[in-house]
């Protein structure tokens, strides 16, 4: 029961946590956007009375506007687009018996967690890694890569199938998939707010010469541009650390949730063993989409080592960690199991 | 001022009287429903069986018993009604097929047919589907036991006909003993 009552608080949070990750996008985009009519507004403001006066903050109401648009995009069609982005081709019919027992492993596991089977997705990519991603347990997906089913035995398959199906049963998915949509929108709007700066760079450094030939610009203003631009600078970094922040957690709580629906923590070690020894790349997976991911798509060397830095920027805890506390859970089985045979038999 | 107090306390008990209630018939409900899924699972293992021991009785001739075996257990699950004795029919049929399976390793020509391999793999996962539908099923049942059996859900128990529903107990010695396997081919099996 009270295994329940954890259940129901997790996906409470994971709510609770999809709600303000979006405030909090949206309130960043206003930001963004007002934060720059304002310093136009303050530098232009002392300007003479047939200049340009900034008055109707426009560009406030522009990414305003299109924070809720990506917000609405990201809901409706994120898990979509995360599938679409990795090249994933649906299994509809089976045809090989290798995708049977995909499929026939992913139906074990929605039986296990009780849930109803998400759609099921291959990725063409040879390094070995899968995802899940939708907004619920209705509409969710879970993607393999061809170099999972192709190494992977049987028992290992179904603990990584269970892990994915933990994070649809915790509703983590929803959380992930909507970052993974804004955590490419904030990337796309710092390039193309660059640009635009860039561009917009000569006209800017014209009205402030002639400003500065005046007596200085509004300090105010000054102040609030480069706030502004600092905000842009390290928006990208940020959004990407509290994407990643958010999902390292739930990996070791996934991983306890696997075991719970296999009751078989061994294999899902011993799969995590074979993904950690594929060194290569998960190339059809961008950095957006990392943190969706049963292990990073991209292991530097930040995958196995531990400390603050490898902390704060991996997207998951050192796999070490996780196949060290996994076997823990499998040695106690076993304890258990060995402490119960004599008593039956 | 007392009548407030009172009529608050009133609302407060109705309302957890309502929750509690619906509680109990949620997940009456899906003890229902995880027992239907078993039902589906094993249905699905019964027509999966005839299949199989068509292929393999061209290959398998001289172990004739344990065929025979797994369609007598097949036949005796089919009819089984209510859960003890499903679960223990359904449980020698899981120890007959184990037989099989560990059987038909001894045979090359078995081993590398597709049709073989395929039913195999459609059977060994209704297992896992049989077993893991079972899983659910208890600890979904247990959820409901103890909600019902402990206080203060106790209370409304008899308003929700709540009754405590039997778990699909594993046969201990039956199901956790190893298949035995005689592989000296020119006998037949036990």
């Amino acid at each position: 029961m009270s295994e329940d009552a954890n259940l129901f608080a997790q996906q409470e949070a994971n709510r609770r946590r999809s709600n303000w990750v979006v405030v909090g996008f949206i309130v960043f985009f206003a930001w963004v956007g007002f934060g720059g009519d304002l310093a136009i507004a303050l530098l232009t403001a002392e300007a003479p009375p047939d200049a340009y006066h900034h008055v109707i903050p426009f560009i406030g109401a522009a990414t305003t506007l299109f924070a809720g648009g990506i917000c609405w995009y990201s809901w409706r069609h994120g898990a979509e687009r995360v599938l679409w982005a990795t090249g994933a081709w649906e299994i509809v019919e089976p045809a090989t018996p290798e995708q049977q027992q995909l499929v026939n492993v992913v139906e074990e596991m929605a039986i296990a967690s009780g849930l109803s089977r998400p759609r099921i997705w291959i990725v063409p990519d040879d390094d070995p890694n899968a995802f899940a991603t939708g907004r619920d347990a209705q509409s969710a997906s879970i993607a393999v890569t061809e170099g999972l089913l192709g190494r992977l035995s049987r028992d290992e398959l179904q603990g990584v199938v269970a892990h994915e199906m933990a994070h649809v049963r915790n509703l983590d998915v929803r959380l992930m998939t909507l970052l993974a949509g804004m955590v490419g929108a904030i990337a796309l709007m710092s390039d193309g707010m660059g640009r635009m700066l860039r561009h917009g760079g000569r006209i800017g450094g014209r009205s402030a010469g002639r400003g500065g030939g005046r007596g200085g610009g509004n300090p105010l203003g000054l102040i609030v541009l480069a706030l502004w631009l600092v905000t842009l600078i390290v928006a990208p970094v940020v959004s990407r650390i509290l994407a990643m922040s958010v999902s390292r957690k739930r990996e070791f709580l996934a991983d306890a949730t696997a075991a719970q629906f296999t009751r078989n923590p061994m294999a899902l070690a011993a799969a995590l063993e074979k993904l950690s020894a594929a060194t290569g790349a998960t190339r059809s997976i961008s950095r957006g989409a990392a943190h969706l991911c049963i292990v990073d798509p991209s292991p530097g060397l930040l995958a196995a080592r531990e400390g603050f830095l490898a902390d704060v920027l991996a997207s998951h805890p050192p796999i070490r960690q996780r196949i060290i506390r996994l076997q823990g859970m499998g040695y106690q089985q076993a304890k258990r199991e060995a402490a119960a045979q004599p008593a039956a038999s | 001022m007392s009548t407030i107090v009172l009529l608050v306390v009133l609302a407060v008990i109705v309302l957890w009287v309502i929750s509690a209630y619906n509680g109990l018939i949620a997940l009456k409900n899906q003890v229902a429903n995880a027992w239907k899924q078993i039902d589906v699972q094993l249905k699905r293992r019964h027509d999966l069986i005839p299949n199989l021991v068509n292929t393999v009785k061209g290959a398998m001739d001289f172990e004739r018993s344990t065929l025979e075996s797994v369609i007598a257990a097949r036949s005796r699950a089919v009819s089984a009604t209510g859960v003890k004795e499903t679960a223990r029919a359904e449980g020698e049929l899981t120890q007959a097929l184990g037989r099989l399976f560990a059987l038909t390793e001894a045979y090359p020509e078995l081993k590398a047919n597709q049709n073989v391999l395929q039913l195999q793999e459609e059977l060994s996962s209704t297992e896992n589907k049989v077993g893991f539908s079972r899983q659910f099923y208890n600890d979904v049942a247990t959820q409901y036991n103890t909600r019902q059996a402990t206080f203060p859900t106790l209370l409304v128990a008899g308003l929700a006909k709540a009754t405590p529903v039997e778990l699909w107990e594993i046969e201990d010695a039956a199901e956790r003993a190893v298949p035995r396997v005689d592989l000296s081919l020119n006998k037949p099996a036990t």
